[in-house]
């Protein structure tokens, strides 16, 4: 079967590190803290200015002034802090955040990411998103492994505009949790009862399968 | 000590002419120049260029401005959440700078502290640097990024006293503090106003040598953009 959005961010949440601080996306990265490891310590960056992002309040504590980049309502942590948008992005860029998760239109081969605009359709803007990618250590994709029409989102090269080239490092999908590296896509784990024939038709871009590949454990 | 005080948001807002370069400070909804928007809406200014993180949404913030059709030019980094604003954009209306949100707030910051331009990764390789000098530095390519030049900055903080000294709350701060210092002339609207030596000096985020005036705002409606709660239990 594949994943659930949950099941995706569940995965990923086993990537975390302790002590790292980790930026998480709108959509599927949110769910990643749902999902923290117990005895382990990491604290989430909000790039509008907040680390130690804490849960949604409780209903009638909500604050009009805290809130994510998502624009939700959320509450701060206990040794959290504030901040302003041009320090939020210096802890960014100056690589003081271990961790990206961030969802994306299209992934390529080499690491390339789309995620912010389909020319003539759709125009959101990038927000964060490309100092994020620019700039992150680690960045996982968080996915669909293809699209509304069933068309692969893991290409040989991507055809939107980019948000970030060669920085793509996982990507956890419904189907499979893969690595990038030498310029292909390496098939890591499947997604429990998928098999490795459905992975391969769903993939457009180069995919190497090495020896057995193991379900995800949860 | 200087006294930055004007009566209200008309009186801050002279000067504000058709075709001139404003920054406002906000998050989607969050720290938005409330009043000042009001205001601008009601001088019905126009040919504007707008420089904000976001446009609002289609009944509040920016959106009440590109409803009216005075903006010429957006500059922002995400403007998902308004339909107003996407229709005119693909039907070329309004014409649209869209860059990477630390970018944007480098740029604000970089026009305040007399820094011309600056390199940053972010946008390296995609459309946001096409017709940008590109440079490597220790085996990794940036991209040259240059301050703006606004005639105004309208700012909104929680607190500011009479010498134009402001303290933001929870997330509201955004791009409020870089914005401030960028104004040739920088308006700030605050909930509360109080005299020159009320607020501990220590606990200032933003000097008030960046604010030229400052007014007591009315009315905050402070909306919500996306209500999330944990239900009592």
């Amino acid at each position: 079967m594949a994943l659930s959005k949950q099941e995706i961010a569940q995965r990923i949440a086993q990537e975390l590190q302790d002590k790292w601080y980790v930026n998480l996306g709108i959509g599927i990265p949110t769910l990643v803290a749902n999902y923290i490891p117990k005895n382990i310590d990491v604290v989430f960056q909000s790039e509008n200015g907040m680390l130690g992002m804490g849960t949604f309040p409780i209903e009638g504590e909500e604050d009009a002034d805290l809130i994510n980049a998502g624009k939700q309502t959320v509450t701060i942590l206990k040794g959290g802090s504030l901040f302003d948008s041009a320090m939020s992005f210096s802890m960014i860029r100056g690589q003081h955040v271990q961790l990206t998760v961030l969802g994306a239109m299209e992934v390529s081969q080499n690491g390339d990411i789309a995620n912010w605009k389909i020319p003539g359709k759709m125009v959101k803007g990038m927000g964060g998103a490309m100092d994020l990618v620019a700039s992150a250590e680690n960045i996982i994709v968080a996915m669909m492994h293809t699209d509304k029409t069933g068309q692969s989102k893991l290409l040989k090269k991507c055809s939107l505009p980019l948000t970030g080239v060669n920085c793509v490092k996982k990507v956890v999908t419904n189907l499979a949790y893969l690595e990038i590296k030498n310029d292909a896509f390496y098939l890591i784990e499947r997604a429990p009862g998928v098999s490795v024939e459905e992975i391969i038709a769903a993939t457009e871009g180069t995919l190497i399968v090495e020896g057995e590949i193991p379900e995800m454990k949860f | 000590m200087i006294n930055k005080v004007v009566k209200n948001a008309q009186d801050a807002l002279k000067g504000a002419e058709n075709g001139m370069t404003f920054m406002l400070g906000g998050f989607g909804l969050c720290g938005i120049p409330e009043n000042c928007i009001s205001e601008l809406v009601r001088l019905g200014v126009n040919n504007l260029t707008c420089i904000s993180n976001n446009a609002g949404v289609d009944d509040f913030g920016l959106g009440l401005l590109l409803k009216k059709h005075q903006i010429k030019k957006m500059i922002s980094s995400y403007v998902g959440e308004n339909e107003e604003f996407e229709r005119q954009m693909l039907s070329g209306e309004l014409d649209v700078e869209l860059i990477p949100q630390g970018t944007l707030a480098e740029r604000c910051r970089a026009t305040g502290a007399g820094i011309p331009a600056f390199y940053t990764p972010a946008g390296y390789g995609t459309e946001v640097a096409e017709g940008k000098e590109t440079r490597e530095f220790n085996g990794k390519m940036y991209v040259l990024e240059q301050a703006f030049d606004p005639e105004f900055a309208f700012v909104k903080a929680w607190k500011g006293d009479t010498a134009g000294n402001l303290i933001f709350k929870g997330t509201a701060r955004n791009f409020n503090p870089m914005m401030a210092m960028a104004g040739k002339i920088t308006v700030a609207e605050v909930e509360e106003l109080v005299e020159a030596g009320e607020l501990d000096p220590n606990q200032i985020h933003t000097p008030g040598i960046f604010v030229q005036r400052i007014f007591q705002g009315k009315d905050y409606e402070k909306r919500i953009e996306q209500l999330t709660v944990t239900p009592k239990s």
